[in-house]
Formats: C-alpha cells, structure tokens, sequence
C-alpha cells in the first residue's frame, strides 16, 4: 500500500515527506530573524544611522531578544474582543504562509544516498493555484484579527485589508497567467525548468509586465510600505494589529517576514529562474544556495522599496490596482496568449 | 472667473498632464529616480553618535548641572552665602543657609559663608539666572547632562557635590571593546 501525504511527482516514502517538511520550514524560519535583522540594519544605513547594534556582536542577537521579551508578555485580550477568532486569527496567518512556502522548489529531484528526494514541500500538478488558495486565506488572518479585537482602529485596518488585498490578488493572479501560459504548466518545478534551457530567458525578461505587477501586488498582498495601509501606523495606531501584544504579536510579525521570503521565493521561481544560474552548471548542492541567495536579494528590495516610498492615499491605491494594473495584467495576458499560439 | 481678481493673481502654471502612457513612464522613472536617491544615502556612512561610548560635544556656554568653586590659591568658597542665587532663581529651586566665617575656621573669603547650599536639580530649569545673579563667580552652570536618578531625593544637589568634580559615569563598554 502506498501511502500518499502530498503530491510530488514521483513516489516518495511518507518519512521523507515528513522529514523534508520539517528541514524545509527549519531552514526558512531561521531566515526570519536574520531578515528581520536585516531589515532594521538595512533601512538604518539608508537613513546614516547604524541600526541595532548593542545586543550581541554587530547587534546579532536582537531579533532574539525582541522574541523573548514578546513571549514573555501577557497575552492580553480586549473586553470587546471575541475571543476565539482573536486568538485564531494569527494562527491562520501563519500557517497560511508556512503553507505556501511548501510549494517552493529549492532544487529539483535530486538522489541522496540512493533516495530520490524532491528538494521542495509539494510540487501539486496545480501548484499555483495552491499558491493563490492561500494567498487568499492570509486575507482572513488579517481581517479577522482587525475585525475580532473590536476596536475602531483594528476595524479600520481590517476592513483597508480586505479592499486592497482583494483588488491586488486578482492583478497578482492574472499577471502570472503570462507566465504558465508559456511554461505551458502550473506545477512551479516544471516553471522552473521552462526557464532553464540554453534557449530558454527567465520570465522576467519576456514576462517583464508581468513580473512588475507581480513584485508590486506581492508588496500590496504582504502589507508592506507603500502598501501597507492597513496597519498604516500613522494614521490607525497599528491598523489590524492594534490590539494585539505579546505571543500573538509576536505571531503576525514573524507571519509577515515570512510572507516576505516566500514572496520572494516565488517571485524568484516564477520569473527569476529558481535554482538555476546564467552561463554556468553549478552542481546540484548549490541549488538551495542560489534560490536563498537570490531571495534574499529579492527580501533587499523589499527594504528598499520601504526606504523609498511613501505610503499610498487609499484612493491612489485603489486607482493603482484597478485602473493601472488590472487593465495591464489583463492586457499582458491577451498578448502573451495571442504570441505564445503564434509562434 | 467669478470676478476680477486683479492683475496680482496669476493663473499657475503646471506641468502637462499627459495620457496614461506618459503617466505610467513617468511613474515608473520616478520611482527608479527614488530608489537610487535612496541607495546612494548608502555610501555616506553614518551619521550618528555612540551615545555612551561617544558623546554630543557641548558648546562653551551650554548651561548642564551648577558647580561651586573654590579660590584656585588659596583653596577658600567664592561662594559667601548672599543667596542672590536663591533669590534670582524662578524655580525656586536653590537653598541657601549662611554663617558666620570663624578666624580659626575660614570656609570663604568674605565675611559669611553658605553653611547650606543645595539645588534641588529635579526643579532647576537650567536657565543660568544664578550664574548671571552671582557677584563673584562662586556657581557658574557646568558641562555635565547625564543627572538622571532613581529616587527624587538623590536630585537634590549638596554643596560638597557640587564643589565636587563631575562624577564620572560608568560607560557600558569600555573604550577600544
């Protein structure tokens, strides 16, 4: 009897299944607190400023001790609040990240001491849309959180929340209809190897449209600056997460960095080529490497996006995903069908 | 126009709006001239001070925590506890007890000295009218800003702690670690 846990291709034991599951979602978690370093680091030099730099060497240990001190915090709930959806609601987030990054392909089946292993979570025949089911589901973790703390301004930034992530996954969603429609596959290894040929550009030069509204809908989807009305701390406290503190905060925080590397993640596999590198045949251990590094440089953007822009009126914002990218997403679409049957 | 609003008012001048073609370039141009702005801020380094370790110089006349001070020569107070000080003072904050100088007991140079001289530092609003007040530069407002405290008593400044030499605060990290 062959017992299936997910869908990859090929026959897999469950326990690597498991085991690969867990090495995955180990390695990219750390990542969290160094992006989360980095970001502080990053955006303190575009300001002259050094950024943390007291606890431990060069800093290092201050994602830590942020960590500790939040989980240490009491879990505080407001009276108005309801209960089991407050605390809910950052579960959902989390999970629905960790979820997708499930679906990244650091490299392709490769052979461990005789075992063919696929260096990624799943690699379902319909992957992009799983990615996009839960995109979608991130929606409620935020909404939900803002809506069930009942206070004014979490309600605000919930209510923000669902408006632009609604409007900007469609944008999001049709902008990578581009890209399957020329790998001719919604399974993100068979994208990935779409672009690996000596003939074969990474979708980021063909499907250049498509990669801008993608990057730019993946900044509105991870309530990043200029996107980040939500908890735009301005003008709403902290939007959705106002009331929240301690453990659960501590939960959205780190659910957003995550959304942020697996953003990049899937930015990198869907137009940047995934494990592979011009010019040259690295051997297969390097794959993992070059899809990390290049997400990191994608999470660098990220940072520097924030340094730059300002936060978005939320009427620019509307007009920006539904007058500028929704036609462009729509029109790329149109064309790149119409030249992929052509040629 | 509703009326006349005279040759003073003139119409401004804006740049051309241009069609949606023009205004997703410009936006796209715009935003690659931010990044670059931004990523050039890199190269200047930093511009901020290592607080403990490094701190803000403080210009000649900046007015931190009082000092008393004694004749350089002969060792006696200035101060001869007139209480000008506590008089020119518009917080209230500085107490003055005098006494009489004994032949065999000389504390100042003039006739009286202050037996009690205190500034209560969690009042004083550093405005240096008791140095301006003083006749004979006996307290003048020193360079020293790190006077935080635990307890509201501690703030309360004696005579022998302002004759004193700033304390040295102990810096987090010594230097050269």
């Amino acid at each position: 009897m062959i017992t299936i846990i997910a869908e990859v291709g090929y026959y897999e034991p469950w326990w690597i299944q498991l085991l690969k599951a867990l090495v995955i979602f180990a390695v990219v978690f750390q990542l969290v607190p160094v992006v989360l370093l980095a970001e502080r680091k990053v955006l303190g030099r575009f300001q002259h400023r050094y950024g943390p730099n007291r606890v431990g060497p060069f800093g290092a240990l201050q994602p830590m001790a942020d960590i500790g001190k939040l989980l240490f915090k009491q879990q505080f709930r407001p009276t108005g609040s309801i209960g089991w959806m407050f605390a809910l609601a950052p579960v959902i987030v989390m999970v629905t990240a960790s979820a997708t990054l499930a679906l990244v392909p650091f490299s392709d089946t490769v052979d461990i001491f005789g075992t063919q292993v696929g260096l990624y979570g799943i690699d379902p025949s319909i992957g992009v849309l799983y990615a996009f089911m839960f995109g979608g589901m991130a929606t409620y973790g935020v909404v939900l959180g803002g809506w069930s703390s009942g206070g004014k301004y979490a309600f605000l930034g919930s209510m923000r929340a669902a408006a632009q992530l609604i409007s900007y996954e469609i944008s999001q969603a049709l902008a990578l209809v581009g890209v399957v429609m020329m790998a001719g596959s919604l399974s993100l290894t068979e994208i990935v190897h779409a672009q690996e040929g000596p003939g074969d550009l990474w979708y980021v030069i063909p499907q250049f449209v498509g990669f801008v509204i993608f990057l730019v809908a993946g900044f509105a989807e991870t309530n990043r600056p200029p996107f980040d009305l939500p908890e735009a701390d301005a003008e709403l406290v902290q939007g959705y997460i106002t009331e929240y503190g301690g453990g659960r905060f501590a939960a959205y925080f780190a659910a957003e960095y995550l959304e942020i590397i697996v953003v990049s993640a899937l930015t990198v596999t869907f137009f940047l080529g995934g494990w592979n590198v011009p010019f040259v045949d690295p051997p297969t251990w390097v794959d993992p490497i070059v899809v990390i590094l290049k997400t990191l440089a994608l999470v660098f953007l990220f940072f520097w996006v924030r340094a730059t822009l300002p936060r978005l009126r939320y009427d620019q914002l509307m007009s920006l995903g539904w007058k500028v990218f929704l036609p462009l997403a729509t029109l790329n679409a149109l064309v790149t069908a119409i030249l992929v049957v052509a040629f | 126009m509703p009326y006349d609003l005279g040759p003073d008012v003139i119409e401004v001048v804006r740049a051309p709006k241009g069609g949606p073609v023009r205004g997703t370039y410009r936006a796209f141009g715009e935003t690659l001239r931010g990044l670059k702005t931004t990523l050039a801020r890199w190269n200047e380094g930093t511009h901020t001070y290592q607080y403990p370790e490094e701190k803000t110089p403080v210009y000649p006349r900046f007015r931190g925590r009082h000092k008393l001070h004694r004749f350089e020569d002969t060792g006696l107070e200035k101060c001869v506890g007139c209480s000008l000080c506590a008089a020119a003072c518009p917080a209230d904050c500085i107490r003055v007890v005098a006494a009489e100088n004994a032949p065999d007991n000389r504390v100042s140079a003039g006739e009286r000295y202050a037996a009690v001289y205190e500034i209560n530092l969690s009042r004083c609003i550093f405005c240096g009218y008791c140095e301006v007040a003083c006749p004979f530069d006996a307290i003048t407002m020193g360079h020293d800003y790190e006077m935080s405290d635990y307890n509201r008593s501690d703030l309360i400044f004696t005579k022998e702690m302002l004759l004193a030499e700033p304390l040295e605060r102990t810096p987090l990290r010594s230097a050269g670690e």
